[in-house]
């Protein structure tokens, strides 16, 4: 396939401009695109890397940032340590370079805040990095919708975006943080240690001013699978449930 | 473009490369992808129907659908997140001995794949018959687990593999190329893995 930039191609060149660690295995990229767009909260990019004899490895990574957010899009990458593609931005990738890009993609698992309320998301590890696009959308419309985020980790420092969520949380606008940490005994009042179930579900839905319109679960397959049959076994309709799953 | 500092990919060996199209990777497990939780449907519940816009014009019932000629197909699928597996081994029942039990030649030149939590996508018909498509029930001889779409899933191994509808429960021809359920998202009406049609812009 040629990698010469076409006028239709829909890649287009987006440079690295910054770089943050968030937790020991995950870091954040922002790229700014050589031809900006907007983006609704919840979709993702496809990122596409190319070796100097051609060959190419493509995946696709959630937009962690807000529409709103301006010209860098932000992206939470998760380090799996034999995977072909993530250590590569953990070891390699460095600001000013150059990364193929396209999108935005993704037509379903999607939020705009007039799409309305009450919302629960539900993510597992970086499963909660679209959801993440969404809280941050909310927040910078300052929409009124109550939000129930359950957020499972393995542990506290693995808590991704933590300072920020927990920072929503505490201004009680209709913000609810709900973590549970499956390796680590909970760190606040109301917090969980234990992986999710239906129980969970029905106490986080208990936090909404009125039973959910919409549902949002990402994460591994196997996270999806288990959070997803919670929320059917705490009576959530399973045409109101979003799931976006990473694969395996 | 190259990528500054990326060397070391994870190549296909040399023999398998022909086999894998454009911006896909080899990948040795089954991932699964779904646009909501997955359903449990019993086989006391199932049917099939074959349908003519809103018309039906036959329907089956589990045994009765288990009972019709049943072909193996071993192929090797393509996923538009990029993953392609070898040599998936699957066996059901042919698009083709379908329509031969129903008495009917395709009447139209499209069809939409409709499953049981309500996904649907658009295949042309004539990417259906003549060998190229099946309604599987059993994978790796054994029955379909729900998470890849049991108890029966299409079978279209040739398009990317949204277009084999999970917990497939019917068969609608239309008259025109309707939009299912991803391709109304952005996804692609035909879905080509060897030209790379995974959205709606790509040509
Ligand atoms: C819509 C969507 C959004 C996503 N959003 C995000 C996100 O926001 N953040 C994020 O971190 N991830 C996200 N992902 C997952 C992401 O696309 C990648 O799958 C992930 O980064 C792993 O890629 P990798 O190349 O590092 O690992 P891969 O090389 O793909 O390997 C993944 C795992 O499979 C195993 N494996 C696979 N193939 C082989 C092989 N041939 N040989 C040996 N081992 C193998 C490896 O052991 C590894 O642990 C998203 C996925 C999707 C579909």
């Amino acid at each position: 396939m040629s990698s010469e930039p076409s006028p239709q191609s829909p890649w287009q060149a987006a440079t690295i401009a910054r770089i943050e660690k968030r937790t020991p295995r995950v870091t954040s990229f922002w790229f700014k695109p050589s031809r900006p767009f907007t983006h609704l909260a919840g979709q993702h990019v496809d990122i596409r890397l190319t070796a100097p004899d051609g060959y190419q490895a493509r995946r696709s990574y959630s937009i962690a940032s807000a529409p709103q957010a301006g010209a860098a899009v932000e992206l939470a990458i998760e380090r799996l340590d034999d995977g072909e593609v993530s250590p590569f931005f953990h070891d390699v990738a460095a600001v000013g370079d150059e990364i193929e890009l396209r999108g935005p993609l993704g037509g379903h698992f999607i939020w705009e805040d007039s799409d309305g309320g009450p919302i629960l998301l539900v993510g597992g590890g970086s499963g909660v990095v679209p959801l993440m696009a969404m809280v941050r959308h909310r927040t910078q419309r300052n929409a009124a919708v109550p939000v129930a985020l359950v957020f499972s980790a393995r542990v506290w420092d693995e808590v991704i975006f933590r300072d920020e969520l927990i920072g929503l949380d505490d201004r009680r606008d209709g913000f609810d943080l709900v973590l549970t940490l499956t390796r680590e005994p909970a760190r606040r009042p109301a917090d969980y240690s234990r992986r999710v179930d239906a129980h969970m579900m029905a106490q986080a839905i208990e936090r909404l001013p009125k039973a959910p319109r919409l549902a949002y679960v990402c994460g591994s397959n196997a996270f999806v699978s288990a959070a997803a049959q919670a929320l059917i076994d705490a009576d959530v309709p399973a045409g109101i449930i979003r799931t976006e799953r990473y694969g395996v | 473009m190259v990528t500054r500092g990326f060397f070391s990919g994870r190549r296909p060996p040399s023999d398998t490369d022909a086999r894998i199209p454009p911006g896909q990777y080899l990948e040795q497990g089954f991932p699964v992808l779904s646009a909501g939780p997955t359903p449990r449907v019993r086989t006391e519940d199932w049917s099939f129907t074959l349908k003519q816009g809103p018309k039906p014009l036959k329907k089956w019932n589990w045994a009765e659908f288990n009972a019709l000629p049943q072909s193996k197909m071993t192929r090797d699928i393509h996923c538009v997140t990029a993953w392609t597996k070898f040599n998936t081994p699957w066996q059901g029942v042919m698009i083709d001995d379908i329509l031969a039990d129903a008495g009917i030649e395709p009447p139209t030149a499209y069809t939409l794949a409709l499953s049981f939590d309500g996904y649907s996508t658009n295949v042309p018909t004539k990417d259906l018959v003549t060998g190229k498509a099946m309604v599987a029930l059993l994978y790796e001889g054994k029955p379909i687990t729900a998470d890849h779409g049991g108890p029966a899933r299409l079978l279209v191994p040739h398009l990317y593999f949204w277009k084999s509808a999970k917990w497939v429960n019917g068969l609608q021809f239309t008259e025109r190329d309707e939009p299912g359920f991803w391709e109304l998202r952005g996804y692609h009406m035909y879905g080509d893995p060897w030209r790379e049609q995974r959205y709606s812009s790509d040509p």
